[in-house]
């Protein structure tokens, strides 16, 4: 295998630039995120210190805070069902949370399988793997469609047979049995098969938080676009590159700077491996939209 | 203007292909799923429902794998159903032989339940029915060969309701009794003690589905007698019924009870000679006087 030596790793000018801290600042924050929120469901089990209770499906903390995945919860509503009180206002809470921070902030700051295609995708670039097949980043909605007609028909939840999310999930807080063949298997696929296939085209629990979040108000901001190289490295680093482009590259055709794309995971990547600290946090509201060619200069926050 | 009608069809034929393409793949994996679903409501036998579960085809639609009826068993005897399972993967389920439910009296496992998937309704535990208990082995069970194990009968923890004891005599012996454990499944909740603490290597009595367990009667059929306890009075006129003829062995006699063969008949039940004559006899060959 050839190893890639000739070409420039991913943030290597932002590590330059910023310090290696500073170019993984956004990256550490989401692992410690997955990983306490983790922590928190398995500490129960492991250590008899019942802080939350239950997996990503639904979770009651310390008796008091209840959180329904509204994904599984629809599935079961078109399966004829609606949940008692608690699942009510556990729906209630989520989908309020994730529309304003974002819907797939569940896929980048949550999400267990998360890490794992981040894994794949990592080996996928050490390895120089290239070549791979694709699949429409649309299939994911046609997937999300079919689980929930699905659902009406037979049922039952119907993704919930296979979700290697919950799969995963549930299986590190009550005994993983078979599951982790599922997962690796979904590594597997990421890394030989298809670059970002699990969660950039095919998940239906990624498409569904996606259409939740598509007005958010927490929003990444190419609000100093003006300063870009064009070194790529967002582009590289990005897990749904293709909504970078309108907002970074959008200025001579009238375009704010916001991501308004709803599949941006707000995961702060690009942030991160921006040696010129093109990309901040911002909020949808302001989005400057450029007049005429020139553009207003982007104004420092 | 004649470049824009073709761009513009081969742009629809573009998205028609690619639709088809979706909708073809998806669709296979929608059929694979249904088919799938459609399996994973088949449960296996002995893998029973935590109290107030909803039946099996509701259970998996209303059910979303949270697992806090399985946090809040203080007996651990729930679990979460692993991908390699017989049973839908994330779904709770117990196995009686292994733990059996406990019968809490606050039903601790309905309270956690975020759904309706456990009947929040169901508030008395002892209406429970997570299955029906069958004593399914006469070969093997120890009271059916004569001994008082009654350890079922024992642990049950609706005693003397949900299983009985009842005595008959035993036939191999002759002179001794047989105390044969009864389930009765309007109080049997299926809780499965029974079938745990059975000392055979295998149990010989089992927490069934009762779908597998239940015979049911035609619709129509009525029990005379609960029928007649129900009016107060039997539902026929009893001045008309034609009582059939007794069949005892040759050369016996019971008091009272017609036997056209007997020679006592007119006598004992103040019958009329003509009625007895009517009243068919033991076909010829069949008993009867020689």
């Amino acid at each position: 295998m050839s190893q890639p030596s000739h070409k420039k790793r991913i943030g290597a000018e932002a590590i330059e630039a910023k310090g290696w801290l500073g170019a993984h600042k956004w990256l550490i924050m989401r692992r410690l995120s997955q990983l306490s929120i983790l922590a928190l469901f398995m500490i129960g089990p492991l250590a008899g210190i019942w802080i939350v209770k239950g997996n990503l499906n639904y979770s009651y903390t310390l008796n008091v805070l209840p959180l329904t995945d509204p994904y599984v919860a629809l599935q079961s509503l078109m399966a004829g069902h609606v949940p008692e009180k608690l699942g009510l206002i556990g729906v209630a809470i989520a989908v309020a949370f994730y529309f304003l921070v974002g819907g797939r902030v569940y896929c980048s700051w949550v999400c267990p399988i998360n890490m794992v295609t981040d894994a794949a995708g990592w080996l996928r670039d050490r390895l120089g793997i290239k070549g791979a097949s694709s699949l429409s980043a649309k299939t994911r909605y046609w997937i999300l469609g079919m689980t929930l007609v699905a659902s009406a028909v037979t049922g039952v939840v119907l993704w919930e047979l296979i979700n290697p999310v919950s799969m995963l999930h549930r299986g590190l807080i009550f005994g993983l049995g078979s599951a982790w063949m599922v997962v690796l298997t979904i590594f597997l696929f990421d890394l030989f098969v298809m670059t970002r296939g699990w969660c950039g085209r095919l998940c239906p629990v990624g498409a569904f938080y996606g259409l939740l979040g598509k007005w958010s108000p927490v929003r990444i901001s190419a609000s100093k676009r003006s300063a870009c190289n064009d070194c790529m490295d967002c582009f590289e680093v990005c897990p749904e590159p293709q909504v970078i482009r309108p907002a970074l590259k959008g200025e001579g055709k009238g375009v704010g700077p916001v991501i308004l794309a709803a599949n941006c995971t707000n995961c702060g990547r690009c942030i991160d491996v921006c040696s010129k600290d093109v990309f901040n946090f911002g909020l949808r509201s302001n989005n400057p939209v450029p007049t005429a060619s020139i553009g207003v200069q982007p104004g420092a926050k | 203007m004649t470049a824009t009608p073709p761009k513009n069809s081969a742009a629809r034929r573009q998205f028609l292909f690619d639709s088809a393409k979706m909708v073809c793949g998806v669709g296979m994996l929608g059929l694979g799923l249904g088919l799938y679903a459609k399996q994973s409501k088949a449960l296996p036998a002995l893998a029973l429902r935590p109290p107030g579960a909803l039946p099996e085809s509701d259970f998996l639609g209303a059910c979303i794998r949270c697992g806090l009826c399985v946090r809040d068993c203080p007996y651990n005897t729930l679990e979460l159903a692993k991908p390699e399972a017989p049973v839908a993967t994330g779904t709770p389920y117990f196995t009686a032989r292994n733990i059996p439910c406990e019968m809490c009296d606050d039903i601790p496992c309905v309270k956690a339940c975020p759904t309706k998937a456990l009947d929040h309704g169901l508030t008395d535990i002892n209406k429970a029915k997570m299955g029906v208990a069958v004593l399914i082995d006469h070969e093997t069970c120890l009271n059916f060969l004569g001994l008082r194990c009654d350890v079922c009968y024992r642990v049950c923890p609706v005693i003397d309701k949900a299983i009985t004891l009842d005595m008959v005599p035993n036939q191999r012996t002759g002179r001794h009794a047989m105390f044969l454990p009864t389930v009765h499944s309007e109080h049997c909740t299926g809780c499965g003690k029974c079938e745990k603490s059975c000392v055979l290597e295998e149990a010989a009595i089992r927490v069934l589905p009762p779908k597998l367990a239940k015979g049911e009667l035609g619709k129509h059929y009525r029990l005379g007698w609960e029928e007649q306890k129900k009016a107060g009075h039997s539902l026929i006129d009893e001045s008309k019924m034609i009582d059939l003829p007794d069949r005892l062995p040759e050369g016996a006699r019971l008091p009272g009870h017609y036997d056209p063969a007997s020679g006592q008949t007119e006598a004992m039940r103040g019958m009329s000679g003509q009625e007895v004559v009517t009243i068919p006899s033991l076909p010829p060959g069949l008993g009867g006087k020689p």
